[in-house]
């Protein structure tokens, strides 16, 4: 094997990239109140304590609320542009579309502040309906992308031959279409239940007296006595996104099977 | 039933500015194998959806057995469709593909079951049923959408490009299974397709398309002899055209002169500028000994291309500045002339077909 | 108009039309609201709605102001220059040396981090450059250095550090896209028309891969100026930014219009910026194509970098007292924006797809 110094670049370039999320499980796992080598022991504690904390159970009930309420809400919009975006030709394509995908490149703090002025300004309450709302403005893009990338993969005269096979354009749709985007609208709902779950800046800005997992989170990290607390809750986020992303690029790659397409590997 | 099976009146067909389909009124009976053929962005994939019912049309009429297709969606339209693509539907085995549209059908399980065995039977594919249809080739796809499209048992089955994805071999094996299966279901074939010889082979009659156009409308033996126009001359196979003055007489240049009686004018009596279509088959070099039978002139020949049954000679003839080709059959005991060679070469003025300009 | 449209025009906009109301709704219509308000004033709870330009004049000329404003285009320029350093060469790496098959792994592994919780793994590095933290603590230990070093917690490195971590698979994606595009036979060609592997890169290789370059630095620039976390966890008062004090002025002074304002100079400040860095690259390859390229090309391109970076450096730093500060932000975004405008009118699209 020849010596291959940009491998050794991507490898220690993976080490980067991870090395927080494994240190994660580490002090979450030991047995000490500060987080710092050498380590102490193996605990399972910190994980214990993380059931006795009443307003740790409302934070997680509302953030799950969101998340699932985000999820679908950003899938259904996502699918009606996803469709709109790959089957239809109307004016100001680009500009509607690039548009609508904004929010992933705008500074979250910029959606999170215009909406709270809205929202202040029209007298309303921030609540979890209001997280809701803000995390469905920033999911949609990745819903589309997602949901782009199942109907794009899509011959246009399947729909076409069905319909010249007798059927509707519901039942041509319904038998044909729906079957080959399933998995992807279950990549969708997964993926954005993934990142409203884990959205910070606009559950922070938008939360009011409800907080989601993490502005609880935010506020146990200023008392160091809670770190080894944080870090068993940050576990548990952080592997609950891993898995839930294993099963969502499973169901994607599922798709694309089905389609009888190459994988051209992750999302977006 | 009397009349055509499908006619088209002065079809029109818009895109916003962009005028699709100028006027196309043509017929086309039942039972016959049509072609709409022409090159790409000429219109006749266009045609072919808005007979489908794919494409809404701007003006004119279709008219299917008598009755006006006008706002009847299609999948309510006696004509079913061979896509370019063939839309196999990647999520269904080859059985639920050719079963799909038998879903309204008030078919029995069991009768379903025989029909799609005999629809598969019918294109060779009678093992393949259990397939996904994601692992077929292209060839056997394009069996499973001819299945698929056949055993709704429609008027018209329209073909768009259905032998475009496939090879050399494969796409002139198909062509004679399709004339094949076009006698046997004995239903209209309506294919659309931007290679002309193709079209040739297998058509009973062509509608050659230019901009939106139909330019000749002809069996392939009319089209190929009789072309109506230089354009379609061009089109259909190859054609030298020589440079001509008519008038008392035809003065064509390298040819020399020749009576306006016996050559065919298909725009009507020319005079002035024209130019003399001459297909490479009606020329041919003369060996020694044997002499013409209508005119003889001689050339240099240019260039050789050797295609084992056939010779294409390219010849230069004094006064001209193209050479012309001309294609011979390669026989026992007749050389390959070489480049450089003078040769005698014989035509005839039957063979020439006259345009102006 | 409607029936001007065809049917695929109408049936499209019906359709996009959900997703395209949300967004309205609850961006544009939000966005408008917070321009609106850059040109009110509050008055302890009161909002005075009569149009002032007061914030602005505030908010370009105090010097904490400004300084924030320039410390997080400083940031997110470094931020974008590291990550898309770091980035090129893996996506290089999995492009051309990773086998087709495990390509889509080697993405998924990169993008995996990605999913995961943002604040989470800010704060993991807050922790990992603690003073007492583990790259600290394993350093002593093995006796290279005596004394924790606390130049990584704290300030602006630390900041850059950590963005650059957060926002690697933004820049690693566009760039293996555009790499991936590139036809294997153009290689060949160049290897072909006698180049080695260094030119060939250099010649075939990187301008074909700028589109997705320039994909990547848009992508991590713009949220990476706006960013707060980071700043709050890992910056201490040398690596604050603007977000954060747009925080400060909304929550804490509750002062909304100001917040506003900031918001808005801080999005027309990016918007200039990058056209202005985008439209000059437009510009500087122009340059360097019409001397034929190579090293009198390269040399041409820096002197006009160095004067183009040197009179704006100039504006910001001596201008002030010369012609005032909001004098000198004017002769800057004219010189910027205008720039930017004639070269987009009179140069045409470079071959970097800019």
């Amino acid at each position: 094997m020849r010596f291959r110094p940009l491998g050794v670049f991507a490898v220690f370039y993976l080490a980067f990239l991870y090395a927080p999320i494994l240190l994660l499980p580490i002090f979450a796992f030991n047995d000490g109140t500060v987080i710092a080598f050498p380590l102490r022991g193996f605990t399972f504690g910190w994980f214990a304590q993380l059931g006795e904390i009443p307003a740790l159970h409302s934070a997680t009930l509302n953030s799950l609320i969101i998340a699932s309420s985000t999820a679908v809400l950003s899938t259904c919009l996502g699918l009606f542009a996803a469709r709109a975006a790959t089957r239809y030709r109307f004016p100001l394509k680009g500009g509607i579309m690039g548009f609508i995908m904004l929010p992933l490149v705008l500074p979250e703090v910029i959606v999170a502040i215009s909406l709270l002025v809205v929202l202040m300004q029209l007298g309303l309450n921030t609540s979890v309906f209001t997280i809701i709302l803000g995390h469905t403005l920033l999911c949609m893009p990745f819903a589309i992308a997602i949901l782009q990338g199942s109907f794009s993969g899509l011959d246009q005269s399947l729909e076409e031959a069905a319909m010249d096979l007798g059927e509707t354009r519901s039942g041509a749709f319904r038998l044909v279409i729906l079957p080959l985007v399933v998995p992807g609208i279950i990549a969708s709902l997964l993926i954005c239940f993934i990142i409203s779950l884990d959205e910070f800046i606009i559950a922070f800005f938008l939360s009011g007296n409800e907080p989601t997992l993490p502005v609880y989170l935010w506020g146990l990290m200023r008392f160091p006595a809670q770190l080894p607390v944080v870090m068993a809750l940050g576990t548990v986020l952080v592997g609950l996104s891993i898995v839930l992303l294993l099963v969502a690029n499973w169901f994607r790659k599922r798709g694309l099977r089905k389609a009888g397409q190459e994988d051209t590997g992750g999302f977006l | 039933m009397s009349g055509p099976l499908i006619s088209l009146r002065d079809v029109n067909k818009y895109y916003g500015e962009y005028h699709a389909l100028r006027g196309i009124t043509a017929e086309i009976g039942a039972g016959e194998f049509f072609s709409l053929l022409g090159p790409s962005g000429c219109g006749k994939t266009t045609l072919l959806r808005a007979i489908a019912g794919f494409e809404d049309i701007s003006g004119g009429t279709i008219t299917l057995s008598g009755k006006d297709m006008k706002g009847v969606p299609p999948n309510k339209r006696p004509t079913n469709m061979v896509f370019q693509s063939y839309a196999i539907f990647p999520h269904l085995s080859v059985e639920q593909n050719v079963g799909f549209g038998l879903r309204k059908s008030g078919m029995s399980p069991s009768e379903k079951t025989k029909a799609i065995g005999a629809a598969l039977e019918m294109v060779g594919l009678g093992q393949y049923g259990k397939r996904a249809a994601h692992a077929l080739s292209g060839g056997q796809r394009q069996r499973v959408a001819l299945a698929r499209a056949l055993i709704l048992k429609p008027k018209v089955l329209l073909l768009d490009e259905p032998l475009s994805a496939l090879d050399r071999k494969m796409r002139e094996d198909m062509q004679v299974e399709l004339m094949k299966l076009q006698r046997e279901v004995g239903i209209t074939f309506i294919l659309v397709t931007h290679d002309q010889e193709e079209a040739l082979v297998m058509s009973d009659r062509i509608a050659v398309m230019f901009e939106g156009e139909i330019a000749q409308l002809a069996d392939p033996e009319v089209l190929y002899r009789k072309p109506a126009t230089k354009r379609v001359a061009d089109f259909i196979g190859v054609m030298n055209f020589l440079p001509a003055r008519a008038g008392d007489g035809l003065e064509v240049a390298g040819l020399g002169r020749v009576d306006m009686e016996g050559v065919y004018c298909p725009q009507g009596d020319v005079s002035g500028a024209c130019s003399v279509g001459l297909r490479p088959e009606t020329l041919s070099l003369l060996y020694d000994g044997e002499t013409a039978r209508a005119r003889e002139t001689e050339g240099v020949i240019d260039e050789v291309v050797y295609y084992g049954d056939m010779t294409y000679y390219d010849v230069r003839l004094e006064g001209l500045e193209e050479p012309v080709r001309l294609s011979m059959r390669n026989m026992v005991g007749r050389d390959v002339m070489t480049v450089g060679q003078t040769a005698r070469v014989a035509w005839d003025p039957r063979a020439m077909v006259v345009f102006p300009g | 108009m409607a029936q001007g449209l065809s049917r695929d025009a109408r049936l499209g906009l019906i359709t996009v039309s959900p997703a395209l109301v949300f967004a309205v709704l609850l961006l544009a219509v939000p966005l408008f609201t917070i321009v609106l308000f850059s040109f009110w004033t509050q008055n302890f709870l009161e909002i005075d709605r009569t149009f002032t330009l007061a914030n602005y004049a505030e908010a370009l000329t105090d010097p904490l102001y400004r300084a924030l404003m320039m410390r997080s285009l400083r940031i997110a320029a470094s931020v974008t220059a590291v990550t898309v350093v770091l980035a090129f060469p893996i996506a290089y790496y999995i492009s051309f040396h990773v086998r087709p098959e495990k390509k889509a792994l080697w993405l998924f592994l990169i993008t995996i981090p990605f999913w995961t919780s943002y604040l989470i793994r800010i704060f993991l590095w807050r922790v990992i450059l603690a003073y007492d933290g583990p790259v600290n603590g394993t350093l002593v230990e093995l006796g290279i250095i005596d004394e924790p070093l606390s130049f990584i917690l704290y300030n602006a490195n630390s900041v850059i550090i950590t963005l650059a971590h957060a926002f690697a698979p933004f820049a690693i994606l566009p760039i293996f896209v555009s790499l991936e595009k590139i036809d294997r036979s153009f290689l060949e060609a160049a290897k072909d028309l006698g180049e080695g592997t260094a030119m060939t890169f250099l010649r075939v290789t990187l301008p074909l891969a700028m589109p997705g370059v320039l994909a990547a630095v848009l992508i991590v620039f713009i949220p990476t100026v706006g960013d707060y976390v980071t700043p709050r966890l890992v910056g201490g008062s040398g690596g604050t930014m603007i977000a954060n004090m747009i925080y400060v002025q909304i929550f804490d002074l509750s002062n909304r219009p100001m917040g506003a304002t900031l918001a808005v100079v801080a999005m027309a400040t990016v918007t200039i910026t990058l056209a202005w860095a985008i439209l000059h690259v437009r510009f500087w390859v122009y340059l360097s194509d019409r001397v034929g390229g190579g090293l009198p090309g390269l040399a041409l391109v820096g002197v006009a970098a160095a004067i183009d970076i040197g009179v704006l450096w100039w504006l910001w730093h001596y201008g002030p007292a010369l012609f005032g500060s909001a004098g000198s932000l004017g002769i800057m975004a004219a010189i910027m924006g205008g720039g930017a405008i004639l070269i987009a009118l009179l140069l045409p699209k470079g071959r970097w797809g800019i």
